[in-house]
């Protein structure tokens, strides 16, 4: 994989399914590698990580305020706001910062100018390093209602370091996964083994086929019994990259946040072979549509 | 009508195992999916009639005819969220875009309008009991608000339900919040591993912020023993009523590829969730 630079995505339609296990166990199996935490709700992969030399900066969107001397009252940012973040209430603009998404749009049309902006912090990029993983996280203020622009600003890195970076994407399919996945070469779709597993494979596969994407499915968490994910990959034709099988051992590694490559050979060899595997793709896909 | 939210900060930790439990046990007769990404509750709550179906309108999107833009470039340079992108005219990212207005205000030649976009399905189910749920297009944001539409239907449908279960979203972002409003209190499911540990610190922060009552319970406890003991010690630590662990158990699965809910046979999960739900519903009574 020397001097190829792939960015990978991992995501599944929930959370649970093992996501961050795969996304965390694959960065730390290549070499020179980035992770990037996408879940900014809860990122879960630095706990696993515990990357060292931690740089943080604060991540801020722009939120109105008013003055108060310069305002007639006149209402044409309450009228323009289409999300209700401001209000008029007893000769006074009030400002709901949660609701607020930070268009400008106010400050930009008050006739007086009377609004402008200020810097409000909502969350923090943490950046460190984990042995040779280069380890980026976002992590969302509570409270706050959209992690979209921590998640803008931490696919950023993926530009900056060299060869492989893994997306640990948010679970769900909708416009924080989106954001994730736009510049991936490659989406590696992880799903359980159970009917709830089935319907939310159904929605990322969707996703990634709208958005072009190649990708693969990783099936986790597997058991002798029937397989409907296994299934649903044999209907749809869908690459299987990997099994994974439900394992005690894998399992208490995982909830006590371990990194399984790092404390087996057994699952050193199993997510070698999904690196390769990936890897192969990916060079396979730059071949057939460059 | 009092309202129980089921949340965990995390999908994939039992949320809707446990709704399912919950409905079939108090025979509620409203509930609702308020996962509107990656519904699932409506896989173990079979309807036999159809559901009414209603589109969902988020926020507009912008639209620019080229016909009309004289390509002054002043909506792309204000469009906080690059929405707007230019090759061989001026186009904008459905995807991206908010539905601001910006670009609408500013546009010097009346070349760009916002248009309603349909961003979801509402469905509703309305038979002895009410089933509300959504299913968000692929893609759109405005989650909360759908959220918030999915709690109204079931509301005005159901309105002499003296009980509703609700089935929450994953994560603390905008649709948790939006499903936190309102209700009577929020049970919390956690998982016994540092994740799980720091998923539910997370979720009972934002539950607390928004002055919800808070019970917790663990869902395959003795995956992590020591974790889930902690878990335990913590809400002990913090005054949070603990209403039960439920172990891990193949019987589970198997029961939810069926379609069925866990407390439908006897399994070990099965009676420990019939304990959590009896400890819940106490609480709940207070």
């Amino acid at each position: 994989m020397e001097g190829t630079k792939i960015k990978i995505a991992v995501l599944s339609g929930k959370g649970g399914t093992g996501k961050t296990l795969v996304a965390v166990n694959l960065a730390a199996i290549a070499k020179n590698s980035v992770y990037i935490d996408c879940d900014v709700e809860e990122p879960n992969g630095h706990l696993f990580f515990k990357p060292e030399q931690l740089k943080r900066h604060d991540i801020s969107v722009k939120i109105p305020v008013v003055d108060e001397k310069l305002c007639t009252g006149c209402r044409s940012c309450v009228a323009f706001c289409k999300f209700n973040a401001l209000a008029y209430i007893n000769h006074k603009l009030m400002v709901f910062d949660e609701i607020c998404h930070s268009c400008g749009g106010c400050s930009l049309f008050c006739p007086e100018k009377a609004l402008s902006e200020r810097e409000k912090v909502i969350g923090v990029v943490q950046n460190g390093k984990s042995e040779d993983v280069r380890v980026i996280s976002g992590i969302m203020n509570v409270g706050e209602t959209s992690g979209v622009p921590i998640i803008k600003e931490i696919l950023k890195y993926a530009n900056e370091y060299q060869d492989i970076t893994v997306i640990d994407c948010p679970p769900g399919s909708a416009c924080t996964v989106m954001e994730s996945i736009k510049d991936a070469d490659y989406c590696i779709l992880v799903a359980e083994p159970t009917l709830f597993g089935v319907h939310n494979l159904n929605m990322v596969h969707d996703l990634v086929t709208l958005f072009n994407k190649p990708y693969g499915v990783v099936l986790n968490k597997c058991v002798q019994s029937e397989n409907p994910a296994e299934t649903y990959c044999t209907e749809k034709n869908i690459n299987v990259l990997g099994k994974i099988l439900f394992d005690n051992e894998l399992g208490t590694i995982n909830s006590n946040g371990l990194i399984a490559i790092r404390q087996s050979d057994k699952y050193f060899d199993v997510f070698n072979q999904l690196l390769h595997k990936v890897s192969e793709e990916v060079q396979h896909e730059t071949v057939v549509n460059p | 009508m009092k309202q129980l939210l089921i949340l965990s900060g995390k999908g994939g930790t039992g949320k809707t195992t446990m709704a399912t439990a919950f409905i079939k046990l108090s025979s509620a007769t409203a509930y609702a999916d308020c996962d509107v990404d990656a519904p699932n509750l409506h896989l173990l709550m079979h309807q036999s009639a159809k559901a009414i179906e209603s589109d969902y309108f988020g926020m507009p999107k912008a639209e620019i005819n080229s016909q009309i833009c004289v390509q002054c470039d002043l909506c792309r340079e204000n469009c906080r969220f690059d929405a707007i992108n230019f090759d061989d005219g001026y186009h904008v990212d459905p995807f991206v875009c908010e539905g601001c207005g910006v670009c609408e205000e500013l546009c010097p030649v009346g070349a760009v309008s916002l248009k309603p976009e349909k961003a979801g399905d509402l469905m509703l189910y309305k038979e002895d009991v009410v089933f509300s749920r959504a299913q968000l297009k692929m893609g759109s944001g405005t989650s909360g608000m759908l959220v918030t539409e999915v709690k109204k239907s079931m509301k005005s449908a159901a309105e002499d339900a003296e009980f509703a279960i609700i089935d929450g979203s994953p994560g603390i972002g905008c649709p948790v919040i939006a499903s936190l409003s309102g209700v009577d209190m929020v049970l919390i499911v956690a998982e016994p591993s540092i994740s799980g540990i720091r998923d539910m610190e997370r979720i009972i922060e934002t539950a607390r912020k928004f002055q919800a009552r808070i019970a917790v319970c663990t869902n395959k406890f003795d995956t992590n023993i020591e974790i889930a003991e902690s878990i335990e010690a913590f809400c002990k630590k913090n005054n949070l009523p603990f209403v039960g662990r439920v172990p891990f158990d193949l019987e589970a699965v198997e029961a939810i590829n069926k379609g069925n809910s866990i407390i439908d046979s006897d399994s070990t999960s099965g009676f420990a969730t019939r304990v959590v739900y009896k400890r819940t519903m106490e609480l709940l009574s207070k």
